[in-house]
């Protein structure tokens, strides 16, 4: 495992391309595209100002730089880095701004979420969208870029839009059943629209593409409901994470729960699931325990909205063979269920509480961060806890994974650090994986 | 003891045997008198009254006064003793009755006892299920208290994010009509433009269209092709994952199948045979069911019917195993099981003997048959060589034609009468066979009567068989019959008992446990 130097960035902002060749930073509001592999800076661009947000366009020939206090979206081209492209919102302000999938749409979202204006790159066309709902994920495309779906909000009533991509054309409008509409998501192969209702009432609908209701689950009433959902890469599975620190998984055949998994503070039985632990010695090894394992619990204030409870983070493996879940009010434990057998494969726990963990697009490995300067990898083979090399102590903030699994975009306050996976065959590695 | 007693034991002896106190006439003669008065004057002295007479009156004088006075006083004596006995009479009465009376509160207040303990015992019943009537309200109130309080938690959570949500949204509102108002301020306002160097093409390279309706329609039917194309990969697999799991039950069921057929020789006390002809027949008919699969409703019930018909076959056949296994290792059955295992060996030699023995039947049979086949077709071709040969030799002169024509009729005569004989011949093969078969059926049957009946005890008694089973019982030797039957088949003939039992009944008529059956 090699890692490069640090570098800086501002915001967070750290991209991979799609393509995986280039590596796109922010410095304040100078973009700075480097080669992924040498990190040689290519191409250095100046935006207007601080720069917010930044994305790269599907076909990694285009980067968009948002600064939405100035209400301002600059597009630089990878090509012709002469080529400019300004959009100035005016005074109606900007919220949000991001690409469409076919690379030459831009969708920004107004001020108060007035409306959404889609520009586009190739010709004068200007489209409006009104109504769009402010809340925590309003709009999603499908995978393959075909279909966008928005959710819309008119007359206290929620409704969701479906747009082909190609030309903006309204496919369908539908009102929903939900009493607010949190959020909504295409399922892996395009055919089904997940849309859950916020915390309050706990319901996801299923939508087919064609805007037929397919199903509506809802697992209890009255306490706090969902706060995070995931597909399977398959769309076989529709993982729900709730307050109630549960996950229920949902089948794509009947739409019906076929298991939860629960996220108890004693786990006492199974002498298949390891506990993986990170010890605060000077020299941190990585731990296994035997059943019956004790959980760290932080009680969360009730009190409060939105309170430190629940899953809020699911993600599956690239083959859909794990899940991976945390639990608010267990936040330095991340619990990996195996999705064949339908139980807990393992639970890793951290010194701090995870801040951020991704699967390796490719394999079964999952890359996990906790604001130290220690970078965790888990899988089926073993795990592993690396430091990360720095004089400045490098606190891993954020992490995501380069799309071939080789490399890891490691992210901290104000800098960044690129992690080099070895590309031999990890089986056969027995020095670095501990079982 | 009564002074006549001690006057007759000690002074009187011309007394006569008289002991009753109240014949006082031979007491005083005029012989005894002198006795009589000291004896009197002792008497009356002993009982504390003066003296009769004192030596100063005179030796044989009484003083009358004295004993007048005496009189008087024994009659005042007695008087007081009359009224003691009446007060006594009097008191023993009231006693008497006071007993009664007392006897009688007595029982009534036992009877109230035994009320007042019989109502106190219903009563502490009754306080018994009130308080645990008062138990289960208190934890129904206290599950009550838990849900108010759950519920009381959900409403706060509730209360807590809407209020959040109130002040993010008037958070909101009054940016917005800031915003409005700097607006409404604002002189210049600047409008939204979008600045490019130049337009760049679409990813696809293709030019952007006009949105019509063929496109709509373009459109939508994109969106039916999706749909469907995803239906479709889906149906693919459930139809794989079914043809799959189907190949599965069948290789389950043919394993139950052998294996229920396999536990046959095994079992010793419970063997019915109609299960196993039953699995038989089933399986045939299936397996030819098997060709007609998918789609057809009927067969894919009947498969998972028979799977799980036979499943439970099994598991009931484990289960015995089980209690079995249990019997023999709790070790009282030891004896009696041991003895079936060696006479259950040699029933199985004694079977296999009869088994190799029909066999060779069969076969001399069907030699027998085979020759009788044969030796016509052979005196056919000898017939038919003899027309031929001569025709093919010489060209033959009238006479010789004559005579070989004659030849030529009698051999044909021959040959059809032994194309008759063949005929009958065929015909008594088919009958043959049938009655092979008969003798077959009479044969599984026999040996059904036998797993199910046999004891190691012979009886002379032999029931009535049908023709086939006497045939089978003259060719072999009549061996030890089942002596003592079940009671519930002993009713009808036995064979065509065991026929028409249905499964069920084997089952049923065994006896619970084995030590019964070797008696």
């Amino acid at each position: 495992m090699n890692f490069s130097e640090i570098f800086k960035q501002s915001n967070q902002l750290c991209r991979i391309s799609p393509d995986g060749r280039y590596l796109a930073t922010c410095v304040q509001y100078r973009l700075v595209v480097r080669d992924v592999n040498s990190l040689q800076i290519l191409h250095l661009y100046t935006c207007l100002d601080q720069i917010v947000h930044m994305e790269w366009s599907s076909d990694s020939l285009f980067i968009l730089c948002a600064m939405y206090k100035r209400g301002l979206v600059q597009v630089w081209s990878l090509e012709q880095p002469d080529w400019h492209c300004k959009i100035d919102e005016g005074s109606i302000g900007l919220v949000s701004s991001r690409w469409s999938p076919d690379g030459r749409h831009i969708l920004n979202t107004t001020e108060f979420h007035l409306r959404v204006t889609v520009w586009s790159l190739c010709t004068k066309a200007v489209s409006y969208i009104k109504y769009p709902k402010a809340c925590q994920k309003g709009i999603d495309f499908s995978r393959d870029g075909s279909y966008m779906a928005l959710a819309e909000r008119r007359d206290c009533k929620d409704y969701v839009s479906v747009f082909v991509c190609e030309d903006w054309h309204l496919l369908r409008h539908f009102e929903t059943e939900t009493q607010d509409l949190a959020g909504l998501e295409w399922s892996p192969n395009g055919c089904v629209l997940a849309v859950w209702d916020s915390c309050l009432e706990y319901k996801v609908l299923l939508y087919s593409l064609d805007g037929r209701l397919l199903s509506s689950f809802s697992a209890y009433e009255w306490s706090l409901g969902i706060k995070s959902l995931a597909w399977s890469p398959s769309s076989q599975f529709l993982a729900i994470g709730s307050f109630d620190e549960k996950v229920r998984i949902l089948n794509h055949i009947t739409w019906k729960k076929i298991t939860e998994f629960e996220h108890p503070a004693t786990i006492c039985s199974p002498k298949t699931v390891r506990l993986h632990i990170i010890t605060r010695n000077v020299c941190p090894t990585d731990e296994i325990s035997q059943p019956p394992f004790q959980i760290p619990v932080v009680k969360p204030d009730l009190d409060r909205a939105n309170p430190k409870v629940g899953v809020s983070s699911l993600a599956f493996s690239a083959d859909g063979r794990y899940l991976a879940t945390k639990n608010d009010n267990m936040a330095s434990v991340v619990w990996v269920w195996n999705m064949q057998k339908m139980s807990l494969e393992a639970v890793l726990e951290q010194t701090a509480a995870v801040r951020c963990f991704q699967w390796d697009p490719r394999r079964p490995r999952l890359a996990l961060c906790t604001g130290t300067p220690r970078l965790y990898l888990w899988s089926p083979a073993g795990s592993v806890s690396v430091q990360v090399p720095s004089e400045g102590g490098f606190q891993v903030h954020a992490l995501s994974w380069h799309s071939n699994g080789d490399s890891l975009v490691l992210i901290g306050k104000e800098h960044l650090c690129l992690c080099y996976m070895d590309t031999e065959d990890k089986s056969t590695d027995s020095n670095i994986w501990t079982k | 003891m009564s002074p006549l007693g001690h006057f007759s034991q000690s002074e009187a002896p011309s007394l006569s045997g008289h002991r009753s106190p109240f014949v006082l006439t031979s007491f005083c003669t005029e012989d005894n008198v002198l006795e009589c008065r000291s004896y009197i004057n002792q008497e009356v002295s002993s009982l504390g009254l003066r003296a009769v007479w004192t030596p100063t009156d005179g030796p044989a004088e009484l003083n009358v006064v004295a004993v007048l006075n005496s009189l008087y006083e024994l009659i005042q004596l007695h008087r007081q003793g009359l009224r003691a006995l009446d007060d006594m009479e009097v008191e023993r009465q009231r006693s008497a009755s006071n007993t009664e009376l007392l006897q009688l509160s007595n029982t009534r207040l036992k009877g109230q006892l035994e009320l007042s303990k019989r109502e106190n015992t219903s009563l502490l019943e009754k306080e018994r299920q009130l308080q645990l009537k008062v138990k289960n309200l208190q934890s129904c109130l206290k599950n009550e208290k838990e849900e108010v309080q759950r519920l009381q938690n959900i409403i706060a959570s509730r209360a807590s994010q809407y209020n959040h949500d109130m002040k993010r949204k008037e958070r909101e509102f009054g940016k917005l009509k800031e915003r409005l108002n700097q607006l409404l301020v604002d002189k210049k306002e600047k409008k939204q433009a979008m600045e490019v160097l130049n337009y760049v093409e679409r990813a696809d390279g293709k030019r952007s269209m006009w949105k019509t309706g063929r496109t709509e329609a373009r459109h939508e039917g994109e969106v039916y092709r999706t749909l469907l194309s995803d239906y479709d990969a889906r149906q693919r697999e459930l139809v794989l994952e079914n043809s799959e799991q189907r190949k599965v039950l069948q290789q389950m069921k043919r394993d139950m199948v052998s294996l229920l057929r396999g536990s046959k020789p095994a079992r010793r006390e419970e063997t019915p045979g109609d299960p196993q002809t039953q699995v038989r027949g089933e399986g045939d008919s299936e397996d030819s069911e098997e060709v007609f699969e998918s789609s057809c409703v009927d067969a894919r019930e009947k498969l998972t019917n028979s799977i799980r018909l036979k499943w439970r076959k099994l598991k009931s056949h484990m289960e015995r195993l089980d209690s079995q296994a249990s019997l023999v290792q709790a070790g009282e059955g030891a004896e009696p099981d041991a003895v079936p295992l060696e006479t259950h060996g040699q029933e199985m030699e004694r079977l296999k003997l009869e088994i190799q023995q029909c066999k060779d039947f069969i076969h001399s049979q069907q030699q027998l048959l085979q020759q009788r086949l044969t030796s016509p077709c052979e005196e056919e071709e000898a017939a038919a060589i003899p027309p031929g040969s001569p025709m093919q030799g010489e060209g033959g002169r009238p006479g010789e034609r004559g005579r070989l024509g004659e030849d030529w009729r009698a051999l044909e005569e021959q040959r059809t009468h032994f194309e008759k004989e063949r005929k009958t011949f065929t015909e008594a093969a088919i009958r043959l066979s049938h009655e092979r078969m008969m003798f077959e059926e009479d044969r599984a049957t026999w040996l059904k009567h036998q797993f199910l009946h046999w004891t190691p005890f012979t009886d002379q008694n032999q029931p009535e068989m049908t023709e086939g089973e006497q045939e089978a019982a003259s060719v072999f030797s009549p061996e030890c019959l089942p002596g003592s039957p079940s009671p519930e088949t002993s009713s009808s003939p036995r064979c065509q008992a065991l026929q028409t039992q249905s499964t069920a009944d084997p089952y049923r008529s065994l006896p619970p446990s084995p030590e019964s059956r070797y008696r």
